[in-house]
C-alpha cells in the first residue's frame, strides 16, 4: 500500500509537471486528473487493492499518453516552462550526482556572499578498462533550487559574480578546468558596488584569456547574467534549455509596447518566444553553441538519473576535447573521442585517459582556439557589403599594413629606444662625474652671465606646425538644433533657478550646456564628430558591414530599413580614424539614432575590426558611446555572443599594450556596458548622462523597488566607483588629450 | 511663543481646515487652462517626490510650453478664467488650490503657535554639534533640554561652518525641523522648543489631535 502510495505522489507530481509546461490545467483535462488522483490518495484505504492497482494503471496509461502528446509538439514557450519547473534538475543535482564528491566554497546554503551562486570544488570521476581515474574541477554556477526562498530564482547579485570570479582565479592558480553550469533568468539589477554590469564585465574580461579549460553548460541562459560565467571552449546545452538574449515577458513587453504593470498577452508572449529562436536547436544552428545534450521529451527533472549519467560523460568528453585540442597529437586523440560520440548510447567506460593537465605551450594553444572561435560567432548575422575594391588586393594590403607597423613600431622603435636609453644612461652617469669637477666654474659662469629664462618648449606637432590645444577649430560646425526659434526650461529650473535659454544661444555658443547649473543637453553625434577631432582628421573604415536580420525577427526588415532611410548608416556603430591635436587614434563610435545604439552582429565585428586596427597601427582606442540600448533583441543570443566576442578582442588589444578609453554620453545600458565597455580601465562619462545595467522599469519589475529619479546618474556611477571621471563637454577634447598624453601601455606609437 | 488657548486654535482649524494655496505665474507667458473649478488634484507623487502632481494650466513664454502642475493636492478653486488664453504678468494667480489639511499638518501648524521656534537664519545647510547629536542619540526619543546660549546647530555656507547659540527660553527639544546636512531655506524653523512648563500641556493636546481628529 505504501508503494502505491508514493506512485500516486509521483503522478500527482507529474501532472502538476504537465501543467506547469502547458502553462495552466485547460490542456487534456489535468485538473479532472489530478483530482482523480487526489481521490484515489484520500480513498486508499476504503478501495480494495485490485480497485487501487486498475486506478493506478488506467491513469499512468493515461498520463504516459498526455506526456508523449505534450512532448510532440513543444513551442518554444512550452520550452521556457519547462527550464522554470521547480520539479526541473538545479546544479546542487548535478553535484551530486555527476560528480563523486563536492566542497562548497564561498558560503554555504543561506550563509552565502550570494546563495545564487554556487561556486565548489569537485571531482569527478572516469572508468577507463575497469580503472577510476579522478579529476579535480571547479564547478561555479547558479544555484535556483534547495532553498528557493533565499536562492533569489538564480539571479546573481553582482557580488555573486564576483564570488564566482574569485574562484575562477583559485582554478587558474591551480591549474584545473571549470565546469560553468548555466540556470539563470538574468542578473540581478543593481548599481550598488561592485554594480551588475561593470562586474559582468570584469568577469567577461578575466574569462577571455583564464589559462584553464573552461566548459560550460547552459539549462537557463539568461542573457547578461549567463554571460557573466559563460565564456569558455566548449559550450553545451541541455536540449530542453533555452538561451535567449531577454526573456519572451521582456521581448513581449518591448514589442507589444506594453504598459508598465500589465499583463502581456500569452499570443504575444509565445510569438516572441519563438521569433527569439531560443532552443537548443536554434543555438546549435546558430553556431553560438557547441553542442546539445539530450534530455527526455519533456526535460529532465531531478531524479533524472539517466541523464546525470548522460551529463557526466558530456561534461568529461567536452574537457577531453578542449584539452586534446591543444596538444599537438591532437587527430590520433580527437579521432578516438570523436569514435565514441558516434555512439548513441553513454558508454560506461571511457577508450582514453586524457590528463587536464596543460604545458605553458598548450596553454597559449587555448587561448588561441579561444579567441579565433568567439571571433568567428556572429559572422553569419551581418552583410559585408561591398568595398568598391578587388578583395584579394584588399588582404593584401592590410598584410602590407600590418608588416609595415610591425617593422616601424615593433622592430625599429624599441631598438631606437633602446638605444636613446643606453645615451640617456651615459649622459647620466657622466654628468654626475662631470657636475662634481666642473660644478664649481659653472657656478661662477652663472653667476656672472647669468642665462636668459628660456620658455618650456612646446611638443612639436606633425609637420613641424605648433598648435595649442585651447585652439578653437570648430566655429564652422553649428548643431542643426540651434535653428529652432524659441526657449527652452533646463530640466534642473526648480532647484537651481536656471534662466530659460534661447535655443540658438544654447545649442550654439553654450555646446547645450545650461550655463546656470551646468546641465548637458543631449546634441547630435555630429558634433562630437565635428569638435572633438582634428579638423579632416575622421576617416570612416569598414563602413561595408552593414547590420542584418539574420532570425528573420517579423517586422524588423522594415524597422531596419526605416532607419537606415532616416540616418543615412547601416549600423549604429561608426568606426573611423581620426586624429586628436595630431595623435592619430582609432575611434568607435555607438549613436542612438540609429535602432537606440544597440549592439548586434555588424556592431560587433566592427569593434572587433576597430580593436585588431588599433592593435596593428599601435594607436589608442576610443569608444564613444553617444547612447546605447543594450544588446539588440532582434539578433537573439547571435548579439549576446558579441558581448564575449568584442570584451575578447579589446583585451589583446589592452595586452598588447594600447590604450582604450570608453567615453559615455546620454543613456548606456546593459549589455555592452556590462561587457567590452565596462571592461576598460579608464571610463569617463560626460555631464548629465547616464550609465547602468538596467533600466528603471526593469529594476520595478524584477526587484520589486523603486529607484530614485538619478540612480543612474553619471556622479552616481562615479561615487560608486564605476567611472573614473565626469568630463564636461566643452573640455573633452582637451581632457582626452590628457589621457592620451598619460595613460596607456607602451605600445602606443607616440610613446 | 505666545500664550494661546489651544482650544480656541482647535475650534479654529475644526472650522476651517483647509488652506488655500494661490498659485501664480512664474514668469509672463499665454496661459492655457486645463483645470476646472472644484476639481480635484493631487499634488507630486513618489517616494522621491518625482512624479509630477496634477497639471493645472500651460504657460506658453516664447514657443517654450511649460506644464504647471499642482503644488499639493486639494480642490481647485478661484480659477480665473478671464485669463485663459491671453498674456500674463509674472506672478499673476491663476488659480488656488483648496488644499485640505491632514491630521499631522494641523499638529504641525498648533506646535509652531505653541513652541518656541529657533529659524533658519540663513538659506544654508545645517548639522547639530556633535555633543548635541550624541545626546539626541543617547535620549533616544526621551527629553532633550536646552538653554539660552547653548550652541545648538552649526551653519555649513560656503565651507565655513558657525555655531549658532540658542537664544530662547530654557526647555526641551521637541521637534527638528530640518534633517542634517540639507538645505534649509532662509527663516524656515530649526528647532521647536518647548519650556518644560508646558511640556505636559502640549503633548496632552497633541495626543488629543491624533486621537479625536477625524480626517
Amino acid at each position: 500500500m505504501l508503494d502505491r502510495g508514493k506512485r500516486l505522489k509521483e503522478f500527482a507530481d507529474r501532472v502538476q509537471y504537465l501543467m506547469d509546461v502547458k502553462g495552466g490545467a485547460d490542456w487534456g483535462s489535468l485538473n479532472e486528473l489530478l483530482d482523480e488522483i487526489r481521490f484515489i490518495q484520500q480513498s486508499i484505504y476504503d478501495l480494495t487493492e485490485a480497485e487501487v492497482f486498475r486506478e493506478i494503471e488506467r491513469i499512468e496509461e493515461r498520463i504516459t499518453f498526455l506526456e508523449i502528446r505534450a512532448a510532440d509538439l513543444l513551442t518554444p514557450a512550452e520550452i521556457v516552462n519547462i527550464v522554470r519547473s521547480p520539479q526541473r534538475f538545479t546544479l546542487t543535482d548535478i553535484l551530486e550526482n555527476v560528480y563523486d564528491s563536492y566542497t562548497e566554497l564561498g558560503g554555504m546554503g543561506e550563509c552565502n556572499v550570494d546563495p545564487a551562486v554556487l561556486t565548489a570544488r569537485a571531482t569527478i570521476t572516469r572508468r577507463v578498462k575497469n580503472r577510476l581515474y579522478r579529476h579535480q574541477v571547479m564547478v561555479i554556477g547558479h544555484e535556483k533550487g534547495r532553498g528557493e526562498e533565499y536562492r533569489n530564482g538564480g539571479c546573481a547579485k553582482p557580488w555573486g559574480n564576483a564570488k564566482a570570479l574569485r574562484y575562477m582565479k583559485v582554478a587558474e592558480t591551480e591549474g584545473i578546468p571549470i565546469h560553468f553550469y548555466i540556470f539563470t533568468p538574468g542578473s540581478y539589477p543593481t548599481e550598488d558596488y561592485p554594480g551588475a554590469a561593470q562586474q559582468i564585465a570584469r568577469n567577461i574580461y578575466a574569462m577571455a584569456r583564464l589559462k584553464v579549460p573552461m566548459v560550460s553548460f547552459i539549462s537557463e541562459g539568461g542573457s547578461g547574467g549567463a554571460e557573466a560565467v559563460g565564456l569558455s571552449d566548449m559550450r553545451i546545452m541541455s536540449s530542453r534549455g533555452y538561451y535567449s538574449v531577454i526573456s519572451p515577458e521582456g521581448a513581449a513587453a518591448i514589442e507589444g509596447k506594453i504598459r508598465e504593470g500589465e499583463k502581456v498577452p500569452r499570443e504575444l508572449l509565445e510569438h516572441c518566444a519563438a521569433q527569439l529562436h531560443m532552443t537548443a536547436e536554434d543555438n546549435l544552428r546558430l553556431g553560438t553553441i557547441d553542442r546539445v545534450v539530450t534530455e527526455p521529451p519533456l526535460g529532465a527533472r531531478r531524479e533524472d538519473y539517466s541523464f546525470f549519467h548522460r551529463l557526466r560523460y558530456e561534461m568529461i568528453r567536452a574537457t577531453d576535447e578542449v584539452v586534446l585540442k591543444t596538444k599537438s597529437f591532437r587527430a590520433f586523440r580527437a579521432y578516438a573521442l570523436k569514435a565514441q560520440a558516434l555512439e548513441k548510447d553513454v558508454p560506461e567506460d571511457f577508450e582514453v585517459l586524457v590528463n587536464w593537465d596543460l604545458t605553458e605551450l598548450e596553454v597559449e594553444r587555448l587561448l588561441e582556439l579561444r579567441s579565433q572561435k568567439y571571433r568567428a560567432m556572429g559572422r553569419g548575422g551581418y552583410v559585408e557589403g561591398k568595398t568598391g575594391g578587388i578583395p584579394v588586393l584588399g588582404k593584401a594590403k592590410e598584410l602590407a599594413s600590418s608588416g609595415f607597423y610591425e617593422l616601424k613600431y615593433g622592430l625599429l622603435r624599441p631598438h631606437q629606444r633602446n638605444v636613446q636609453k643606453v645615451i640617456e644612461d651615459v649622459t647620466g652617469e657622466s654628468s654626475v662625474f662631470l657636475r662634481k669637477v666642473t660644478g664649481p666654474v659653472r657656478a661662477a659662469y652663472e653667476f656672472v652671465f647669468p642665462a636668459p629664462e628660456h620658455p618650456v618648449p612646446k611638443r612639436p606637432m606633425e609637420g613641424g606646425e605648433e598648435r595649442s590645444v585651447f585652439r578653437e577649430e570648430w566655429e564652422t560646425y553649428v548643431s542643426p538644433l540651434a535653428n529652432e526659434d524659441g526657449t527652452v526650461t533646463c530640466p534642473n529650473a526648480q532647484k537651481y533657478g536656471c534662466l530659460d535659454l534661447w535655443i540658438p544661444d544654447l545649442y550654439g555658443e553654450f555646446s547645450g550646456v545650461c550655463p546656470t547649473c551646468g546641465h548637458h543637453f543631449p546634441l547630435e553625434y555630429h558634433w562630437y564628430l565635428e569638435h572633438l577631432f582634428d579638423k579632416g582628421s575622421v576617416r570612416e573604415f569598414n563602413h561595408h558591414i552593414h547590420s542584418a536580420n539574420p532570425l528573420a525577427f517579423e517586422g524588423f526588415d522594415a524597422r531596419l530599413e526605416k532607419d537606415i532611410k532616416r540616418t543615412g548608416r547601416r549600423s549604429s556603430m561608426i568606426t573611423c580614424d581620426a586624429r586628436v591635436d595630431g595623435i592619430k587614434l582609432v575611434v568607435s563610435m555607438l549613436f542612438g539614432d540609429f535602432r537606440n545604439g544597440t549592439v548586434g552582429s555588424a556592431e560587433g565585428e566592427k569593434f572587433v575590426r576597430a580593436c585588431d586596427r588599433a592593435r596593428t597601427t599601435r594607436r589608442p582606442l576610443l569608444a564613444y558611446i553617444h547612447t546605447t540600448g543594450g544588446i539588440r533583441i532582434h539578433e537573439g543570443t547571435l548579439g549576446v555572443t558579441q558581448m564575449p566576442k568584442c570584451t575578447l578582442a579589446v583585451r589583446e588589444y589592452i595586452e598588447s599594450g594600447g590604450l582604450y578609453i570608453v567615453v559615455y554620453d546620454n543613456n548606456s545600458y546593459a549589455g555592452p556596458v556590462a561587457s567590452f565597455l565596462g571592461c576598460s580601465p579608464y571610463q569617463f562619462a560626460i555631464r548629465s548622462s547616464r550609465i547602468g545595467f538596467a533600466g528603471p522599469r526593469v529594476i520595478r519589475e524584477t526587484t520589486g523597488q523603486d529607484v530614485p529619479p538619478d540612480y543612474h546618474s553619471a556622479k552616481n556611477a562615479l561615487r560608486r566607483g564605476h567611472i573614473q571621471g565626469i568630463w564636461d563637454r566643452r573640455e573633452f577634447r582637451k581632457n582626452l588629450l590628457d589621457a592620451l598624453m598619460t595613460m596607456g601601455g607602451s605600445n602606443l606609437y607616440y610613446k | 511663543m505666545t500664550d494661546i488657548n489651544l482650544n480656541d486654535l482647535l475650534r479654529t482649524y475644526r472650522s476651517h481646515p483647509y488652506e488655500d494655496i494661490p498659485v501664480s505665474t512664474p514668469h509672463t507667458g499665454i496661459v492655457t487652462l486645463k483645470a476646472h473649478e472644484g476639481q480635484e488634484v493631487k499634488g507630486p507623487g513618489g517616494p522621491w517626490l518625482n512624479r509630477p502632481g496634477t497639471l493645472l494650466y500651460l504657460l506658453e513664454r516664447e514657443r517654450n510650453v511649460k506644464k504647471m502642475s499642482a503644488p499639493c493636492g486639494g480642490t481647485v478653486a478661484a480659477v480665473r478664467q478671464d485669463l485663459d488664453s491671453t498674456f500674463v504678468e509674472a506672478g499673476t494667480t491663476v488659480l488656488s488650490i483648496r488644499h485640505h489639511l491632514g491630521k499631522e499638518e494641523i499638529i504641525d501648524r498648533i506646535l509652531t503657535h505653541v513652541l518656541f521656534i529657533f529659524p533658519a537664519p540663513q538659506r544654508a545647510r545645517y548639522y547639530f554639534p556633535p555633543e548635541v547629536a550624541a545626546s539626541i542619540e543617547k535620549a533616544q526619543g526621551k527629553d532633550v533640554t536646552i538653554k539660552s546660549g547653548d550652541e545648538s546647530v552649526i551653519m555649513s555656507l560656503m565651507k565655513r561652518d558657525t555655531f549658532l547659540s540658542y537664544d530662547g527660553p530654557s526647555g526641551v527639544i521637541y521637534k527638528v525641523y530640518f534633517s542634517p546636512g540639507a538645505i534649509v531655506e532662509e527663516k524656515a524653523p530649526l528647532l521647536g522648543i518647548c519650556p518644560h512648563d508646558k511640556l505636559e500641556y502640549v503633548r496632552k493636546v497633541v495626543q488629543r489631535i491624533r486621537t479625536e481628529w477625524e480626517e
